[in-house]
C-alpha cells in the first residue's frame, strides 16, 4: 500500500509541532482529519492543512516531503511503522521514540532522539548537540534502541546514555558521551575534547581517537575481547564503519574516575 | 517376544519408553575447538543420569564459526532434568564450574524459547562489581572479567518442558567386541541427528537399570539382560548372546529421538550381525509410565 504523503507547500514563520504526525495516532483518520490537525507552536492558530499538501495512504508509512529546521518533534512517541522524512528537521526528532523506523534524509536539530525507548532513527545528515539527551530535569536519556547518523554531531552526544546503541559516522563535538549510565556509543571519525566526561558506566568506542582524552581515564592496555566481536556483529547490521571500528586489538581506557569509573572507551592503537 | 529379522538381525516387536523432561541447550565457544569441546565435555561429564547426576547432559553438534554468536568456534551442548529447579540449579553449576573456567570460552543461549532460565544472570556475581551489562536488540549478555581477559555469557537460555528422555536400543551380540562395534556404529550414525544427545561414557552404558532393588536402592542392575546370569534368573537373552550394550537417548522433542533410534536402528542393521549385533531390542517398563512410546518396528520402515 501507498505511504501516506505529507508535501510542504509553504514555509512557515513559526515553529511547528509535528509529534501527532506518527503512525498510531494517525491510524484510522481521514486525510481530511489530517489535514485539521493543529500544529502550532505560538498563538497564531496553523494546521497541517495550511502547511502541507496530504495525499491519503497508509498512515503506517508516513513520509514528508520538503521539510525544514522549523518542524519540530518529528516522530515523537512513535511507537511503531515507518516515518521517512525528506530535507531538515528541528529540535526533538524521535524524542521519548518507543518503536518503528525514523529516517531523516538531511539534518537533525538539537536533541534528537532524546529519552528514546526503543526502534531506530537513521540521520543521514549532520545533528546538533545533546544527542539522545534528556531535557532539563529529566535524569536520563535515551534509554533503548538504535540511532545512526551518518554526519557529524554537535557537542555531548550520548548524553547520560542509559541503553541502547548510538552509532556517529561523522565528527563528534566536545563531551561526547558525557554522563553516560550505560549503552553504547560509537564515533567513526575524530571526536572533540573530553569524550565520555564523567561517564559512570557503558562503552565508548573512538575509532578516530579524540582532541583530548580527560586524565581521569586510565590506561588498562591492549585487549582482544570476545565482547567487541559481538558488538561489531550487531553495530554491522546498520553501519560497515562502526562494524570495522571494532577490529582488534583496541585499548581500553577505563573511567571515568572522577565519578563511578565502571565506564570504558576503546581506542585503536595508533 | 514376536521379532522381526533385518538382514540377518532379529529385532524386537517391542518399543523404547520415554518420559516427558525439562531441557535447555547453552552454544559454547572459544578460540579453538578443541577448547570449546573441552568446555564442554567438562560441563557434561557426570552427567550420564538423572539418577545420581542431577541431570542428563551430552554434547548435540558442533558449530563453526559462521554459526555462533562471535565467531568462533562451538558446540551446543543439552541438558536434561526432571524439574525446572533442578535444570536451574545443574545448569548454573556446571557452567559456573566448567566453561567460565576455560581459557578463552564464552556460552551463549542455545534454545529459544519463552521460558527462559538463567545463565548469566546467575554468573555475573563471580565479576563481584566489575562484571558489564551489554544489551543488543534483544539479546543480553554479561561480560566478567577474569585472568585471560572477559568471560562473555548470554544472560539466559531458553527452557522446554517437552523435551524426551530415555529413547534406547538395546543392542545384543554374540561378545563383547561385536555387540561394541555395534553400539559404536550407533552412536556414530545418532551423532549426526540434531537436538538429541547420547549421555553415558561414549554414548553407550553396560549397565541397564531396571526399577527397585531389594535394597534401599531406587534402581539396580537389569539382570534379565545379563548374560552371566542367564539360567539363573528369568532372562530376556537367548543361548546366543554373549554381551548387552544400551544407548540412551535424550532429545529436545520427540520426532527428534525417534530420527536419532532410527539412525541408530539403521546403523546396526547396516554393519550386520557378523561384525556387530544379533539381536536389538529397546527397554520399557510396559507402557505404563511413560507417554512416549518409540516402537521398534516404526522405525525400520
Amino acid at each position: 500500500m501507498k505511504p501516506l504523503v505529507l508535501a510542504m507547500r509553504i514555509r512557515s514563520e513559526q515553529r511547528l509541532d509535528l509529534s501527532p504526525l506518527v503512525p498510531h495516532r494517525l491510524d484510522g483518520t481521514t486525510a481530511g482529519e489530517i489535514a485539521r490537525l493543529a500544529l502550532q507552536t505560538t498563538r497564531h492558530p496553523i494546521t497541517l492543512g495550511d502547511v502541507f499538501r496530504v495525499s491519503a495512504g497508509d498512515p503506517r508509512h508516513i513520509r514528508i516531503e520538503g521539510a525544514t529546521d522549523r518542524l519540530d518533534q518529528i516522530g515523537q512517541d512513535m511507537a511503531g511503522g515507518e516515518n521517512v522524512v525528506e530535507g531538515d528537521v528541528g529540535k526533538q526528532a524521535g524524542r521519548s521514540m518507543r518503536g518503528g523506523r525514523l529516517t531523516i534524509r538531511g539534518n537533525a536539530g538539537h536533541w534528537a532522539a532524546s529519552g528514546m525507548r526503543g526502534g531506530q532513527i537513521e540521520i543521514t545528515g549532520a545533528v546538533g548537540d545533546r544527542l539522545g539527551g534528556p531535557l532539563a530535569g529529566e535524569t536520563a536519556g535515551m534509554r533503548g534502541g538504535v540511532v545512526v547518523v551518518r554526519g557529524n554531531v554537535g557537542e555531548r552526544a550520548g548524553d547520560r546514555l542509559r541503553r541502547g546503541t548510538i552509532i556517529v559516522e561523522g565528527r563528534a563535538g566536545a563531551r561526547a558521551g558525557s554522563r553516560m549510565i550505560a549503552g553504547t556509543l560509537i564515533l567513526c571519525r575524530r571526536a572533540g575534547p573530553l569524550p565520555g566526561y564523567l561517564m559512570r558506566r557503558g562503552t565508548i568506542v573512538l575509532a578516530g581517537g579524540c582532541d583530548e582524552l580527560s586524565p581521569t581515564f586510565i590506561d588498562c592496555g591492549m585487549h582482544d575481547l570476545v565482547a567487541a566481536r559481538l558488538m561489531a556483529a550487531f553495530v554491522g547490521e546498520h553501519s560497515r564503519a562502526a562494524a570495522s571500528a571494532f577490529r582488534p586489538p583496541l585499548r581500553r581506557f577505563a573511567g571515568d574516575m572522577a565519578v563511578l569509573g565502571k565506564g570504558e572507551i576503546f581506542a585503536p592503537t595508533q | 517376544m514376536r521379532e522381526m529379522t533385518v538382514r540377518g538381525i532379529r529385532v524386537d516387536d517391542s518399543f523404547a519408553e520415554a518420559f516427558t523432561m525439562r531441557a535447555t541447550a547453552v552454544i559454547i565457544t572459544a578460540d579453538s575447538v578443541r577448547w570449546a569441546r573441552q568446555a564442554a565435555a567438562t560441563m557434561t561429564g557426570f552427567a550420564t543420569s538423572v539418577i545420581g547426576c542431577g541431570c542428563e547432559a551430552g554434547i548435540d553438534i558442533e558449530l563453526s564459526p559462521r554459526q555462533t554468536p562471535d565467531r568462533r568456534p562451538g558446540v551446543r551442548a543439552l541438558l536434561f532434568a526432571v524439574s525446572t529447579g533442578e535444570l536451574q540449579k545443574q545448569l548454573q553449576n556446571r557452567v559456573g564450574q566448567c566453561v567460565l573456567t576455560t581459557p578463552g570460552s564464552a556460552c551463549y543461549s542455545g534454545l529459544a524459547g519463552n521460558e527462559t532460565l538463567k545463565l548469566g544472570s546467575a554468573l555475573r556475581f563471580f565479576g563481584d562489581g566489575w562484571q558489564i551489562s551489554k544489551r543488543f536488540a534483544d539479546k543480553h549478555y554479561w561480560r566478567v572479567p577474569v585472568m585471560d581477559g572477559e568471560f562473555v555469557c548470554e544472560a539466559t537460555t531458553g527452557l522446554t518442558k517437552n523435551a524426551v528422555g530415555g529413547g534406547n536400543l538395546l543392542i545384543m551380540g554374540r561378545s563383547a567386541e561385536t555387540t561394541l562395534a555395534a553400539a559404536e556404529a550407533a552412536v556414530k550414525a545418532i551423532s549426526a541427528v540434531p537436538d538429541v544427545i547420547t549421555p553415558f561414557p561414549g554414548g553407550i552404558v553396560r549397565s541397564g537399570s531396571k526399577v527397585g532393588s531389594k535394597y534401599k536402592a531406587s534402581a539396580s542392575t537389569n539382570e534379565a539382560y545379563c548374560p552371566t546370569l542367564r539360567g539363573a534368573v528369568g532372562t530376556a537373552l537367548d543361548r546366543e548372546v554373549g554381551s548387552v550394550l544400551e544407548i540412551v537417548i535424550d532429545g529436545l522433542s520427540a520426532p527428534a529421538v525417534a530420527a536419532a533410534m532410527r539412525a541408530g536402528l539403521a546403523a546396526i542393521v547396516k554393519l550386520g550381525p557378523k561384525r556387530g549385533a544379533l539381536r536389538v531390542g529397546a527397554g520399557n517398563y510396559g507402557g505404563k509410565l511413560g507417554p512416549h512410546h518409540f516402537h521398534l518396528r516404526d522405525l525400520l520402515a
